[in-house]
């Protein structure tokens, strides 16, 4: 026999132990314990998510811009359904029977044991009565969400909106679940993870009448919803109101900066919309409405429409050329009614003649341009033209054109700078010159720069040489901690000396006597420095453009203004600006007349021209 | 008794309760994927219409196993072994991923997976092995030997990974035990670390009676002294309920774990008195093991508390399954609970369940279909499962002891250390006795290649008992 037969008694005795430990668990589970079925039959855990309600939004004197609604879900278990009023269910929700019939079996075709959503946002109205009756719907419960609403119903573009997950986030994402909403746009996008918060869970226990009868595992499994941050916003409500308005017969944009700090005091994109068309039970529907609107309203100019920018360029060009040492303040150049050089003309209008720096800026001379970007391009330094064009794209990159700003404004472009190579491939290497690229001179050509871009080289030409990343974030509720790269000084490559040349030629262009090109936009008491242009656009006419600043020696306002197919850049863009710096400098009017001219735009000038 | 007569020679007992059990696992699987929208018994597309295809198919096995001569088993043990561990090498290069682990192999429309097939393949092997002529159990060629045929599969079916399967194996060690491997060093080393685990895992009163009762068996086992074992219980019996007795009367308000360890010290005492005075050195060696392992489990409760970091700890518990969950520690296992828990003692009835049907418990027609049965058949239920379990297990040990052929009875006890350990730790699961380990339960779970598997271990053994008198000579 086997000497280790014994050991099979060891070998019983582990499954007799095994069975007895298992059957007494169960006793113990199954018949002693009763905390698993606290109403003996069919208990349910039903998972009620606490949706947080999203943070506030805050204009910087404190003003909300974005605040709360609440709204329910209403949510339904077919398995858990019995029969009912159907009529009187469906007059309560205001719906057709068949439409609750549709509601049910996309349900059913989801599942028959798990909550799906019946109805989604229905009003506080609504709810309550339904709520009431909520006793005669077994299988109906209400969850609770919350819609976001806009108090003073502006700034659409920076707000951004609000709307259901789709399924490659839900897929790509360990957070969203179908169904959960999330910033699509704006700064709700920008700033989603801080404004959603974390959504919650609550077990509960549900009888077979459909009622809540305690907390399922007493709790022990729920998890807490953290609220939303708030975030308080650099914009200045009343100027950016204002400055929509001011925009309401145009299209166009307006951005505002601070310029000692690069705090975005408002942003206008026009057309607009007002933002609470995107909320709701309406938003698919109207957003459809809004993207097949042939001027496109949800399309945020300010920062993804790139522009020429037209002669407010001419002040870069002629800070490079003194930067390079390749103009002096002194040279003057003389215009005939444009520019010729080897049969190239470049058209310019009347003014005196010769002219120097500040005076070349006043009256937004071509010709003198002309002559600076060809001194700039054969600057005996280099030895090519690519070379000497290198380095004039270097100093135009250091005032952030070209490249995304790093703002956070959802959806920025880098606009558009062309390079050596870029002409290089159009002409070959060695087979162009400043002839070839003249139009850059006057803000022409290739260039392509964004409104926000426009806006941040007035800052800067306000802050003599540098800037700060235009933002609009001004502080995380209490936590005035904001990302450390706007607060981060961006100088450019030319020396602030120069930058009072400039300053004194744009005082001129608003504030000086005969020739200059902007004196509709003079205020009375304060020095606001500009500078015009008038973008050629081969669609239509010309886009009218201003940059701005105010007051000269103390700026508090950068701004840049763009219109659309209007004309000259005296005619619109410049008193919009003036406006606009009027209106957050003093916070009164005094021109009634010019802010009227505005609002009436250019269609009803043109009817009376009829 | 006739040679050579296959169906006069089964042993239709077993054949009987596997058939039982398949069938009531294909209800349960039936009622866990139920619902008002796929109510047809054999619509192929769902679970338990596939489940019946899986059913033919694994007696069509069944009876070709019983078919083939069974010294081809023997024969071919090694062959079949090289087979499964190509299968899983394969497996790791060509394999198709489910659930985050490269187990399965796709032939020609059917999905297999080699872990299952391992298990009889390890049993044969091993049995072929250890019932070689002239092997000297107790050496360490062979305990290496046997070691590198049990834990090579399990360290390729790690790799995919899959630590439940993997685990599987340990329990090979069962049949040489049986087989006369020393076990003390072996023993000390396994119940260290297991003793370890298990104090991470469970409340310490359930440890303690645990602890308490293998003291007291082992004690029996080794003294032989029936009276003795009686008093030890009696002792321990008698200050636990002397103590709990005076902390109810008086109202002293302790708790069940400091009155177990009163209770404890009081035993000890009167241990102390009775092993001095009558000199009862493998008493006093035991019950000094016993003491070692209550002051271990307290030991590691402290190490893990204060002496890991905090990411150590997490890691320990994701490895033992209480933090593995996204949903958050425990959460398969509370639903599950409660799934059974909600049974009652004659369940909801069939079809009637609601918790398994609620999706609330994950891989319940898998891994978890013990919820179905807890929840619609309640404890009564439950407790017929667990019989069906026990007879056949003590059925296999029976048989495994009756062979005359080494090869067989060493075959018999892999299968039955396959299918107890799978379900031992499957049930303990579902009733939150162990941690979350993804392994099926026999003949019960869905899917094909798990059944295959069990039927295949198991039929080869009923053959082999079958041709049992064929050995006489």
């Amino acid at each position: 026999m086997n000497p280790y037969a014994d050991r099979k008694y060891i070998i019983i005795i582990l499954i007799l132990i095994s069975a007895f430990l298992f059957i007494v668990k169960l006793f113990l589970m199954q018949v002693v314990d009763d905390q698993y079925k606290l109403s003996a039959e069919s208990n349910s855990r039903r998972d009620v998510i606490i949706y947080p309600a999203r943070g506030l939004v805050y204009d910087r004197n404190g003003a909300i811009l974005v605040s709360n609604q609440a709204a329910y879900d209403i949510m339904v278990v077919p398995r858990q359904m019995v029969s009912m009023d159907t009529a009187e269910f469906c007059e309560v929700l205001g719906i057709e029977k068949q439409d609750f019939i549709e509601r049910i079996n996309k349900a059913k075709d989801y599942s028959y044991y798990a909550p799906s959503v019946f109805m989604k946002q229905v009003s506080a109205e609504i709810s309550s009565v339904f709520s009431e009756k909520l006793f005669l719907y077994q299988g109906f419960y209400l969850q609770s969400r919350t819609l976001r609403k806009y108090p003073k119903n502006i700034a659409s573009h920076v707000l951004g909106y609000v709307g259901e997950v789709n399924k490659s986030i839900v897929e790509n994402s360990d957070y969203y679940v179908s169904g959960d909403y999330i910033g699509i746009s704006g700064i709700e996008k920008t700033y989603e993870d801080i404004l959603r918060g974390e959504k919650g869970h609550k077990y509960f226990l549900v009888d077979v009448h459909n009622r809540i009868t305690g907390q399922w595992e007493s709790g022990k499994y729920d998890e807490q919803a953290l609220l939303g941050t708030d975030i308080i916003l650099t914009i200045d409500n009343e100027l950016q109101e204002y400055g929509e308005k001011l925009m309401s017969a145009f299209s166009g944009s307006i951005v505002a900066i601070e310029p000692q700090t690069g705090e975005i005091l408002s942003l206008v994109s026009a057309p607009s919309y007002p933002p609470d068309l995107l909320v709701g039970r309406g938003l698919s529907e109207n957003f459809k409405k809004l993207a097949g609107d042939t001027l496109n309203p949800v399309f945020n100019r300010a920062v993804a429409a790139s522009y020429p920018p037209g002669s407010t360029f001419k002040i870069i060009n002629g800070l490079i050329a003194l930067e390079e040492k390749v103009l002096t303040p002194y040279s003057e150049y003389s215009c005939n009614m444009g520019y010729y050089y080897r049969g190239i003309h470049v058209g310019c209008h009347s003014h005196d003649s010769p002219l120097d720096f500040e005076g070349a800026v006043q009256n937004s001379c071509n010709a003198y341009f002309c002559n600076v970007l060809r001194n700039i391009l054969e600057d005996k330094k280099f030895q090519r033209t690519d070379s000497a064009f290198s380095n004039w794209k270097t100093h135009v990159e250091s005032f952030g054109f070209g490249n995304r700003l790093g703002t956070d404004v959802s959806g920025e472009l880098k606009g558009f700078v062309p390079s050596t190579s870029y002409y290089n491939r159009y002409y070959g290497s060695g087979h162009w010159n400043f002839l070839t690229v003249l139009s850059l001179s006057i803000g022409q050509g290739e260039l392509g720069i964004t409104p926000l871009q426009m806006a941040n080289m007035s800052a800067t030409l306000a802050n003599r040489g540098h800037y700060f990343v235009p933002h609009l974030i001004k502080a995380f509720g209490n936590d005035k901690k904001i990302d450390p790269k706007y607060k981060e000084k961006h100088s450019t490559t030319i020396d602030s000396t120069l930058f009072e040349l400039a300053v004194n030629g744009m005082d001129l262009v608003v504030n000086g006597a005969k020739g200059s090109t902007a004196r509709i936009a003079k205020m009375n008491d304060i020095v606001i420095c500009g500078k015009t242009g008038t973008a050629e656009n081969p669609f239509g006419e010309d886009h009218s453009i201003f940059i701005a600043f105010a007051p000269k020696d103390d700026p508090q306002i950068a701004i840049a203004v763009y219109v659309e197919n209007v004309g000259f850049g005296a005619s619109w863009a410049a008193p919009i600006a003036s406006l606009m710096i009027e209106k957050y400098l003093t916070k009164e009017l005094t021109r009634s007349w010019l802010e009227s001219y505005i609002l009436n735009g250019p269609q009803k000038i043109k009817k009376e021209e009829e | 008794m006739k040679r050579g007569n296959i169906l006069a020679n089964l042993d239709w007992a077993t054949v009987l309760l596997y058939l039982i059990m398949v069938v009531l696992g294909w209800l349960n699987i039936y009622s866990a994927t139920f619902s008002e929208r796929s109510a047809e018994l054999f619509d192929f597309s769902q679970r338990h219409g596939k489940q019946f295809l899986w059913i033919l198919a694994a007696i069509i096995i069944a009876i070709a196993i019983l078919i083939i001569d069974h010294k081809f088993y023997d024969f071919f043990a090694y062959g079949f072994y090289s087979l499964a561990i190509i299968l899983l090498l394969l497996v790791l290069i060509i394999g198709k991923e489910i659930n985050g682990a490269q187990s399965w192999i796709i032939i020609g429309g059917v999905q297999i997976q080699p872990s299952e097939l391992a298990k009889p393949a390890v049993a044969i092997a091993l049995a072929r092995y250890l019932s070689g002529y002239n092997l000297k159990i107790d050496q360490l060629k062979t305990y290496i030997t046997a070691g590198i045929i049990i834990f090579t599969p399990a360290l390729l079916i790690l790799l995919q990974p899959d630590t439940g399967s993997a685990l599987v194996f340990f329990v090979f060690i069962l049949v040489a035990f049986r087989e006369g491997f020393s076990v003390s060093l072996l023993l000390i080393l396994i119940a260290l670390i297991v003793l370890f685990l298990l104090s991470l895992i469970f409340e310490k009163i359930i440890l303690l009676t645990i602890i308490l009762s293998l003291g007291v068996l082992i004690l029996g086992l080794i003294t032989k002294n029936y009276k003795r074992v009686i008093l030890t219980i009696l002792i321990l019996v008698g200050s636990f309920l002397l103590i709990f007795g005076v902390n109810f009367l008086s109202g002293w308000g302790q708790s069940m774990i400091r009155i177990m360890i009163l209770s404890l010290t009081v035993s000890a005492f009167v241990f102390l008195i009775l092993v001095f005075s009558y000199r009862l050195r493998k008493s006093a060696f035991i019950l000094g093991f016993t003491t070692i392992a209550i002051f271990y489990v307290f030991a590691v409760d402290f190490v893990f508390e204060n002496v890991l970091d905090p990411y150590q700890q997490r890691r320990i518990n994701i490895v033992l399954g209480l933090e593995s969950d996204p949903q958050g520690a425990g959460y398969n296992l509370a639903q599950s609970k409660i799934a059974i828990g909600s049974g009652g003692f004659f369940g909801k009835g069939f079809l009637n369940g609601t918790q398994t049907k609620l999706n609330f418990v994950p891989e319940q027609s898998t891994d978890f279909i013990f919820c179905t049965v807890g929840e619609e058949w309640g404890f009564a239920g439950s407790v017929v499962v667990i019989l069906l379990f026990v007879a056949l297990l003590l059925r296999l040990v029976q048989l495994a002891e009756r062979q005359r052929y080494k090869f067989a009875r060493i075959y018999g006890y892999g299968v039955f250390s396959v299918l107890f350990f799978h379900f031992f730790v499957n049930i303990a699961m579902t009733i939150g006795l162990f941690p979350v380990v993804g392994i099926p339960l026999p003949f019960f779970s869905y899917g094909g290649s798990s059944l295959w598997a069990f039927t295949i271990l198991l039929f080869i053994f009923l053959k082999l008992d079958a041709s049992r008198m064929e050995h006489i000579n």
